[in-house]
């Protein structure tokens, strides 16, 4: 019988094929990529003085948590609540739940036509204005980037357009007591250049453009 | 729009070409038993497979054989896959279950095994937070690789039968299968899954790190043997995210760079494919007839979606946003898009995952503007022949290609002819109803899920008004289709914890949405496969001076005049309740 011999090889080439594809490839890339990219294979960690704080390619908060007699407030979901840093430079907003999950990670799916995605850029914006405004007086709503507006798509966006980093320059210098020039040069350090010189947009690296900030003024508090 | 911008999409399409002609050679060679440089390391690996799977692989299979064979291949990859994704956490023992994940329920897993199982990689899941890596290997890879090699194969026996000269064979499955998986699939994965974590993509089994921000946080990063599964994800049109966000997660698509290189190798194989049957035919300008009408369609929609992206939203508008170009920020809507892909590499990457049945995203297909959402629509409306996926674009467009000779026919009157070869009823008949299919399980499902309160409990919260629809319209199309990409707001898995503890599926959104997946699937492969066999034993005839050509400009304007056609007729009234009317509209809802 033809479908005997049809079932029979199924299963044995569902068999074989898994071990192949399933489980020799995957070890075969992974093993390689181990030895020959191990930076890259394990996600670009970023360590300071040898503790991961976290990865080149992931965004992050820099945001700091709101204390209560010596303990972090947490939201109704056992989240902590925090408040933007000024020291630093700020990320995209995130569409995930807690923000910037990157073991969860989330569209946010707001609609073109929705009234609440209305209501979370507007909201967006006001806090970019709260942020940036006192130091970049003649910022308006008009004159805030998309990228600083709109929830990136994977939620843990490294990066943000040159256009958003110049505007928060003027606070960081501020804070920190640093020239302007300085600043603006650091953020051209860190932007990365379009893939070939066409594939995609400059980004600025969020994180690396940070942590180079502590190591060149502590903060300024 | 910007100047870079548009420079990205036509040196796309023309790298696209130009990478595509010699790998179609490739194809044709290693289909019809000609030699290539991997016989010498491969071979051996071939011979060991036909042994141990018992097959003669010089006998041919009529159509009934041949589909036979892949039915109960497809059912037997079924039972296993469903059976490793609800044994997960049996297989902790490998140690590639770090975080302990539990099995996802009974019904979101009917849908994610019918869904890998037809090259749809439709996901109510979220990887990271429902998926061990022994699952995504062992289970969801395989599937990547063999969903994608029977696309491929069930596209060569049709070619087979269409350009036979004697007997009914349309060739060997196991033979096909083999070879797909063996000379094509696995030697591309190979090179490009290292091109990717050279650029960046992680690989590696690690469990979640745990990082402690500058600013006193704590950040957990999910892990995994992501550049395996990326690569075949593109490659074979699968589309199925590692993560839940797809190719936007940086882990899979870190920069501008490999959000070219995946652009590229999602259409590589679909656009090699018409290259091949160009030299299987024995006449290539066949071949480049059937790219041409793809090529022109599929710029027609990436220009229509690039332009509305870059034009903004009424939302953005209405919040206050200057969406126009300025230095340092190229503007546009950026809700739900990566900084580092900008609009145009976003727009673009999702026109070319939609015409596929690639489904992959980098970017949110809900939050798309009303007009550039519908374009990944229309792309779906035209069932998937812009290229389409790895096989099924080729032996759906070639249903497409019949279609128009037989219309062609009509109008100057003579018996249709296809490559020497007359259409008749038997084929007309069996072509309509493999076109007409897909459409018509997308319709039902769609028109069952809006009108019962079981379906639209799957809508998000905020999916009001036209959106709702446009989300419940959008997940049967695309699953109809085997494309799975989503309007992500769709929910059919109720997920509290990561680990699957306490989760639920939406039972209604699941099952309906496998039965579609499967029906749209195997009901056209079964038709490609019959017209395959009706046309393998016809006798060819000389073309003559009234002969209809199939190979000129003529030709491809009547072959796009038919598939949009058909498109339109069929879903233009759902539609028009959804991104049409939000694209026209700048009122919000």
């Amino acid at each position: 019988m033809a479908i005997k011999r049809d079932i029979i090889t199924s299963a044995i080439g569902i068999v074989v094929l898994t071990l192949l594809c399933g489980i020799l490839y995957p070890l075969l890339i992974t093993g390689v990529s181990q030895v020959a990219f191990p930076g890259n294979a394990n996600g670009q960690q970023v360590l300071v003085n040898g503790k991961l704080v976290g990865s080149k390619l992931i965004g992050q908060a820099f945001a700091d948590p709101t204390m209560k007699n010596g303990k972090p407030v947490l939201d109704k979901n056992g989240n902590p609540v925090t408040t933007p840093d000024p020291r630093y430079f700020q990320t995209r907003p995130s569409g995930t739940i807690p923000a910037d999950n990157a073991a969860g990670s989330a569209f946010a799916n707001y609609g073109p036509n929705s009234v609440a995605t209305e209501q979370a850029l507007a909201a967006n914006i006001k806090a970019y204005m709260a942020l940036e405004k006192p130091y970049n007086p003649g910022l308006t709503a008009a004159r805030v980037p998309v990228d600083a507006a709109d929830t990136s798509a994977s939620g843990i966006d490294p990066d943000i357009s040159v256009a958003n980093a110049n505007i928060q320059a003027h606070r960081i210098a501020a804070v920190r007591h640093l020239p302007l020039a300085q600043v603006d040069r650091m953020i051209s350090k860190y932007t990365g250049g379009r893939g070939l010189g066409f594939s995609g947009e400059p980004g600025v690296n969020v994180l690396e453009l940070n942590l180079a900030l502590n190591r060149v003024s502590a903060g300024g508090h | 729009v910007t100047f870079t911008g548009w420079l990205t999409i036509f040196l796309f399409c023309g790298v696209l070409t130009a990478l595509a002609i010699p790998l179609g050679g490739y194809l044709a060679a290693v289909y019809t038993g000609g030699h290539t440089r991997l016989e010498r390391v491969v071979g051996p690996l071939e011979r060991f497979l036909y042994r141990i799977l018992r097959v003669d692989s010089e006998r041919g299979q009529d159509w009934k054989a041949y589909a036979k064979s892949l039915i109960i291949f497809s059912l037997a990859g079924w039972l296993f896959l469903y059976f490793i994704l609800r044994t997960q956490n049996l297989w902790s023992f490998t140690g590639l279950n770090p975080q302990g994940y539990h099995s996802a329920p009974w019904d979101v897993t009917f849908n994610t095994t019918s869904s890998f199982l037809t090259n749809t990689n439709w996901q109510y899941y979220g990887g990271e937070t429902t998926m061990s890596y022994f699952s995504q290997m062992a289970g969801l890879t395989v599937q990547n690789f063999l969903s994608a090699g029977i696309g491929i194969v069930v596209a060569v026996a049709l070619i087979r039968g269409i350009i036979s000269r004697s007997g009914k064979s349309l060739g060997n499955f196991w033979h096909d299968i083999v070879r797909t998986v063996l000379y094509v699939l696995m030697p591309l994965s190979i090179v490009y899954a290292l091109v990717l974590v050279s650029q960046g993509a992680i690989a590696n089994f690690s469990s979640y790190l745990t990082a402690h921000t500058i600013t006193g946080l704590t950040q957990v990063i999910g892990m995994g043997p992501v550049a395996s599964q990326e690569a075949i994800k593109m490659l074979g049109t699968n589309g199925g995210g590692f993560f839940n966000v797809n190719s936007a997660h940086p882990f899979e698509n870190p920069t501008g760079f490999t959000n070219f290189l995946e652009m590229l190798s999602v259409l590589i194989i679909p656009a090699a494919l018409v290259f091949m049957y160009g030299r299987m035919t024995g006449s290539r300008r066949q071949g480049y007839a059937i790219f041409s009408a793809m090529m022109i369609m599929f710029l027609g929609a990436v220009i229509v979606a690039y332009i509305a992206e870059a034009h903004g939203s009424p939302a953005q508008h209405a919040a206050g946003l200057h969406t126009g170009v300025i230095p340092g920020s190229t503007g546009g809507n950026l809700e739900g898009k990566e900084q580092r892909f900008g609009i145009a590499g976003s727009a673009l990457f999702d026109v070319i995952t939609t015409v596929t049945s690639c489904g992959a995203v980098n970017s949110a297909l809900e939050s798309f503007t009303g007009i550039g959402g519908a374009v990944p629509f229309a792309n779906l409306s035209a069932s998937e022949v812009i290229f389409g996926g790895v096989g099924t674009g080729l032996y759906s467009i070639l249903l497409y290609v019949l279609l128009a000779v037989f219309l062609g026919g009509l109008m100057v009157g003579r018996t249709p002819e296809y490559l020497g070869k007359k259409i008749e009823a038997r084929e007309i008949k069996l072509v309509s109803l493999g076109i007409l299919i897909t459409p018509l399980a997308a319709l039902f499902c769609t028109a069952m899920a809006t009108a019962t309160s079981a379906g639209r409990a799957s809508i998000s919260a905020l999916g009001t008004g036209p959106q709702g629809f446009s989300e419940t319209f959008y997940a049967y199309l695309s699953q109809a289709n085997n494309n799975g990409s989503a309007f992500a707001g769709y929910t059919g898995f109720i997920q509290p914890t990561a680990g699957n503890v306490g989760s639920h599926g939406v039972t209604f959104a699941d099952l309906l949405g496998g039965f579609d997946m499967l029906f749209a699937r195997y009901a056209p492969i079964l038709f490609a496969l019959a017209v395959g066999g009706a046309l393998a034993g016809k006798r060819v005839s000389p073309a003559g001076l009234g002969t209809m050509r199939t190979d000129n400009p003529t030709f491809v304007v009547l072959l796009i005049g038919v598939i949009v056609l058909v498109g339109a007729l069929t879903f233009f009234p759902a539609l028009l309740l959804g991104p049409v009317v939000q694209g026209l509209t700048g009122h919000l809802y």
